[in-house]
């Protein structure tokens, strides 16, 4: 029962880096950068919450809705100030840039709400309870987990579709392939690139209450360690493929509650590392990533 | 003596001019230091800004002259700066201080290299992003693995273990040196800032004269092309493995140095933000430029102390300090400003 009660959270956990994980993948995919401020957008949507819900007295929903909103303005502003007169300059110069914001967003959260750790309120009670006792009580499944693992599994279906369906979505696929062919066929490059950083932010919004409604303490670097777990798993999946991020997620997830349980909790994260090492030196793109033959 | 300077190769002259700014540079803290008119937060600072230093220019042999992306320098940083720790200890203060520190910190550089050695097989086999995610694994994996290590120092010789300490079974007299998440303790405050001005003229020499070589300038000619470069019978494996390796003792040299400025120290100081600090200021110093590196790691390490009247705001300013250098540097209009200015000294260089 323990096994089975191990695994439900590892899914849940890793449900959380998928989610995480496609913000990742999506904008690699499409402007090849590393948006390394994409965990303290996590942070910001879990605050934003936080906010309205312990300090205005909103509901949940509504309190979620504005996170999502927020997060997602949030990635177009940081996007259009920070990245986009960078659109031509080279990945690393980016990347310094994307590190520069993630600081700026963590000392603005630090100034703003402090350094001490702030509560989540649990939203996920239903009927006074915190989830579903099966097996005489033997496995419990918070009500937290249901969710996290449903709203990562919805998410995954609405972007396949919206990827493989869309207007916007072929774009998107189309300037990931080849962004200077995407614009000759009338693609507006600069506006698909700024849409995909607003869905990435909108969804790290919903990690950050998801993340934060399961290990409910709030801090300024909340975001950061889930940040750069659910960029390796992105890159376990093979960074730029929106399935890989699932199972990526999900293999990191299980593996680092297994670990956690059954090896040892402080060398957990060097289990879930060394995994990712092995599984990159046999397959080095990443468990579903397309292998780029290099020409001469 | 001018007319020597100017028929000098320029790579020489280039170097000679590094070289005489961490000279002056040296000279001008020292003298600072002897009148007495440095703060003590500065003080304080001047061993960190040498590692830093040697930090910046080791990793730029990574990142700039390999081209290989690197986010996992500060775990071999860590390895350095714990050995060094241990082997301080080991050595006792039987040996004469300067003697002590830099057997220590050999040892610190020894064992990084070592180290290297592991993590050099994916370097071989990965490029880009996925080798920048396994550094960045392997940084983490230190940093939890020596989280976990205990080392206790006893007449009967050093005691190692992953349980706690009582587990090493130390005698009446040992001390510990490593106590898992705790760090290691009670340090003997070796570094000095002429330790540190030493080391630098070291990764100096060994650095620059390393890319002006064959060596360096085959493994600049395989981050260029390397199927080019293979194709004229460049071993990828072989210099790929000498720039990383090289780079690597050095960051174990200067961990070794950065930990004896402090009476303790922890694993968390290694992580993550401190390689992408590290990272941070290559790309600022310009990636490949060795003299770029110097001046980034020590402006941007004596920043936030120059930003102090901002208080609370410090680290703020300093993010965005750090985007707007990145955005001047990088936008197309500033940069053909940049272009102008690089022109006319180019020009000027070609009428001598």
């Amino acid at each position: 029962m323990t096994i089975l009660s191990n695994l439900i959270s590892g899914i849940s956990l890793g449900s959380i880096y998928a989610i995480i994980a496609l913000g990742y993948t999506m904008v690699y995919g499409i402007a090849k950068m590393l948006n390394f401020a994409h965990g303290d957008v996590i942070m910001v949507g879990g605050y934003l919450c936080f906010c309205t819900t312990a300090y205005l007295g909103w509901s949940p929903l509504p309190a979620v809705l504005l996170a999502i909103v927020g997060c997602t303005v949030l990635g177009i502003v940081v996007e259009r100030l920070a990245y986009k007169p960078l659109r031509s300059a080279p990945s690393l110069a980016v990347l310094i840039t994307a590190i520069g914001v993630s600081y700026f967003l963590q000392n603005a959260a630090l100034l703003l709400w402090g350094s001490d750790p702030k509560v989540f309120p649990t939203f996920f009670n239903f009927s006074g309870k915190s989830g579903v006792a099966l097996f005489g009580g033997q496995l419990n499944i918070t009500y937290v987990a249901m969710i996290t693992v449903a709203a990562c599994l919805v998410i995954m279906l609405v972007l396949t579709m919206f990827t493989g369906h869309t207007k916007m979505g072929k774009a998107m696929r189309a300037v990931s392939e080849d962004k200077g062919a995407a614009q000759l066929m009338g693609i507006d490059v600069n506006f698909t690139i700024s849409m995909t950083f607003a869905i990435g932010s909108g969804l790290a919004a919903i990690a950050g209450v998801l993340l934060c409604s399961t290990y409910p303490t709030l801090m300024p670097t909340t975001g950061s360690m889930p940040g750069i777990k659910a960029f390796t798993a992105a890159v376990f999946g093979g960074i730029g493929s929106i399935p890989g991020a699932l199972l990526g997620g999900l293999l990191l997830g299980v593996i680092e509650i297994f670990a956690r349980a059954y090896v040892s909790t402080q060398l957990s994260d060097a289990i879930v590392f060394t995994v990712l090492i092995l599984v990159l030196l046999v397959k080095p793109s990443g468990l579903l990533g397309r292998l780029v033959r290099e020409k001469v | 003596m001018a007319t020597k300077l100017k028929r000098m190769a320029s790579s020489t002259r280039s170097s000679f001019i590094t070289y005489g700014m961490v000279i002056v540079a040296y000279a001008v803290m020292e003298a600072l230091l002897s009148g007495g008119l440095l703060t003590s937060s500065l003080k304080g600072m001047l061993v960190p800004i040498c590692a830093y230093v040697v930090m910046a220019v080791s990793l730029n042999l990574t990142v700039g002259i390999m081209g290989e992306l690197s986010l996992g320098h500060a775990g071999f940083m860590s390895v350095g700066a714990f050995t060094a720790v241990i082997a301080a200890a080991a050595l006792g203060s039987t040996v004469a201080g300067p003697v002590r520190l830099a057997a220590s910190m050999a040892v610190g550089g020894v064992a990084a290299g070592l180290v290297s050695l592991i993590v050099v097989v994916p370097v071989l086999r990965l490029q880009g992003d996925y080798l920048a995610i396994v550094t960045l694994a392997f940084g983490e994996i230190i940093k939890n693995i020596i989280n976990c290590v205990y080392v206790g120092l006893d007449g009967a010789g050093i005691h190692f273990g992953m349980k706690d300490a009582a587990a090493l079974g130390l005698e009446a007299d040992g001390k510990m040196l490593l106590q898992g998440p705790m760090g290691a303790v009670g340090i003997p405050k070796l570094s000095t800032l002429t330790a540190g001005f030493i080391l630098m003229m070291l990764t100096l020499a060994v650095v620059l004269n390393f890319v002006h070589s064959r060596s360096g300038r085959a493994v600049m000619a395989l981050r260029d092309n390397r199927i080019a470069a293979e194709s004229v019978g460049i071993s990828p494996t072989r210099y790929k493995m000498m720039a990383f390796v090289t780079s690597a003792v050095l960051a174990g040299l200067a961990g070794g140095l950065y930990a004896m400025n402090f009476s303790s120290i922890l694993a968390k100081k290694f992580d993550f933000n401190t390689s992408i600090l590290i990272l941070v200021f290559v790309v600022l110093g310009g990636m490949g430029n060795i003299r770029g590196s110097i001046i980034a790691a020590a402006a941007l390490t004596v920043l936030p102390e120059l930003l102090r009247q901002f208080a609370d705001y410090r680290m703020l300013v300093y993010a965005i300090v750090l985007i707007l250098v990145m955005l001047f540097t990088n936008n197309p209009a500033c940069k053909a400003l940049f272009a102008r200015f690089k022109f006319g000294s180019s020009a000027r260089k070609e009428a001598v």
